[in-house]
């Protein structure tokens, strides 16, 4: 079992949540001719590395916020959790 | 080669069966190859087969990490079917089918191939239209399907949950029945000693560092046993595809996920075909040991762990549960997790890459392991004549950028949703 400190809620098992997919995609910005290799690398293609990993969750039976989390993709600890708005450094 | 024989298993019993040849020799290796095929799973391994059989190319190594079959071809369920709708996947499945049936004479190796049908259960009209249709594109593709009805599928599988009071009651099924299991080791000692025996050198405990790439064209590969030259380099390594994709500066539309499967303790014969549940993700066929063989979705975020958490697996046994409720009496033995190399349409990608001379085999999903003989065969044909055959053109890298997708079920690019 993953418990995920949800940053509006605290502590929380992961059955509580559902899971979103890496976080460091950045849709490409609006109002600019967008290239075909951008749509594919915010769509497609990911790194999906082995170690550290930022991701989305959605605290689904709870606050039903979006959090991202920082986890090791091949130990399963959660290092850090963070709102959906805040910067990760 | 010894071959595997009733005659030769008498001989050997005269002297203990102490003087059985070697099934595949453990050479260092060499300088340089003609083609170096990265990760010896079944894969890897029926690719290096099918290089020395059918295009007589034998200078050829499988350089793996760890250990021969000791990944997802030495801990999956051992499903084989063809029961696809997309022309791309059913014909492609089909010919592997081919293939399944022939193996164990083909390999000299007891693969154990049990063609006891696959049942695809449906829990609404609207589902068995679905199936109704995909039955019809499998038969336009020369598959074998047959829609049951409820009672026919009742006759076939009585200990699952008829009632009709349940949330998703059975209102049929679709089947295929040629579709089946086999030994999923097997399949891997069998193209080993095989490929060993044409030539090819199994290097294990080897683990690829780098690769050598100039001019836009594959020179070589770094190892942990230092480097070998190569004209042609496979990748063939399955949930860890973006770790070597790194090392290239590739990014590709793959990511690696967590699948568990388990077993329960062995029971008397119950269960004769595969069975699969349609208002979730859960199948069940039963082992010749007798065990249940059960397992369902992923764990649903990225992991390279090969093992499991309990939430999952809770979760897919309660709709076994529900399938059969008598699976909730049995204890269970044994659970397992793999790691699967996720492709962002639900189909594989078998196809050359941008650097000449590099080949890229990945995106199998959960559905890797009855793949095994029609994905070496491709790939050989895909290295060695250096263009894809007809079989997995469908299953190239750049269908992502031109929208070519094959998306089989319908799940859009999060195919790791449950």
């Amino acid at each position: 079992m993953l418990y995920i400190n949800c940053p509006h809620c605290g502590m929380r098992s992961q059955n509580e949540f559902s899971y979103g997919g890496d976080a460091s995609v950045k849709r490409p910005e609006l109002n600019k001719e967008v290239s075909d290799q951008e749509w594919d690398n915010f769509v497609y293609n990911r790194k999906s590395l082995r170690g550290k990993h930022l991701e989305l969750w959605q605290h689904i039976s709870g606050c039903r916020q979006w959090i991202k989390v920082e986890r090791d993709t091949a130990t399963h600890e959660i290092f850090r959790t963070f709102k959906s708005d805040e910067e990760v450094a | 080669m010894q071959k595997y024989s009733i005659f030769n298993l008498v001989k050997n019993a005269f002297s203990n069966h102490e003087n059985w040849d070697l099934a595949w020799k453990d050479p260092t290796p060499k300088e340089e190859y003609d083609v170096v095929i990265i990760g010896g799973g079944g894969h890897g391994l029926a690719t290096a087969y099918y290089l020395a059989k059918e295009h007589n190319i034998t200078n050829v190594a499988i350089i793996e990490k760890g250990w021969i079959g000791g990944g997802n071809v030495g801990r999956n369920t051992t499903i084989i079917r063809s029961n696809y709708m997309h022309d791309e996947n059913g014909l492609f499945s089909e010919f592997g089918m081919d293939l399944w049936r022939k193996m164990s004479q083909d390999l000299n190796y007891n693969v154990m191939f049990s063609p006891r049908g696959i049942i695809n259960l449906a829990h609404s009209d609207a589902q068995m239209n679905a199936y109704a249709r995909r039955g019809n594109s499998m038969r336009l593709n020369g598959i074998d399907a047959v829609l049951l009805n409820r009672e026919q599928v009742k006759e076939i599988i009585p200990m699952a949950d008829f009632s009709e009071n349940v949330r998703f009651p059975i209102f049929g099924g679709l089947m295929q029945p040629s579709a089946g299991t086999a030994r999923h080791d097997a399949v891997a000692w069998g193209y080993a000693r095989q490929a060993d025996s044409m030539g090819v050198d199994i290097i294990q405990n080897c683990e690829v560092i780098g690769f050598d790439v100039a001019a836009g064209k594959i020179k070589g590969i770094r190892t942990s046993r230092g480097n070998i030259k190569a004209k042609k380099v496979g990748i063939c390594v399955a949930g860890s595809t973006n770790i070597l994709a790194e090392k290239l500066n590739m990014t590709l539309p793959i990511e690696t996920h967590l699948l568990q499967a388990c077993v329960s303790e062995p029971v008397k014969p119950v269960l004769d075909n595969v069975v699969t549940f349609g208002a979730g993700h859960f199948y069940v066929s039963q082992s010749d040991k007798g065990e249940m063989v059960m397992g369902g979705d992923l764990d649903g975020y990225n992991s390279y762990a090969q093992r499991g958490n309990l939430p999952t697996l809770q979760h897919v046994l309660t709709e076994g549960i529900a399938m059969m409720p008598f699976l909730s009496k049995l204890k269970m033995l044994r659970t397992w997790g793999g790691i699967m190399d996720m492709s962002m349409d639900g189909s594989p990608i078998i196809d050359k890459t941008h650097i000449d001379g590099l080949y890229l085999n990945c995106g199998w999903c959960y559905g890797g392991f009855k793949a095994t003989p029609a994905s070496g065969w491709t790939f050989a044909h895909t290295i060695a004549q250096d263009r894809v055959h007809e079989l997995n053109a469908g299953y190239s890298l750049n269908r992502f950028n031109t929208g070519h997708l094959i998306d089989e079920k319908g799940l859009g690019t999060k195919t790791w949703i449950s």
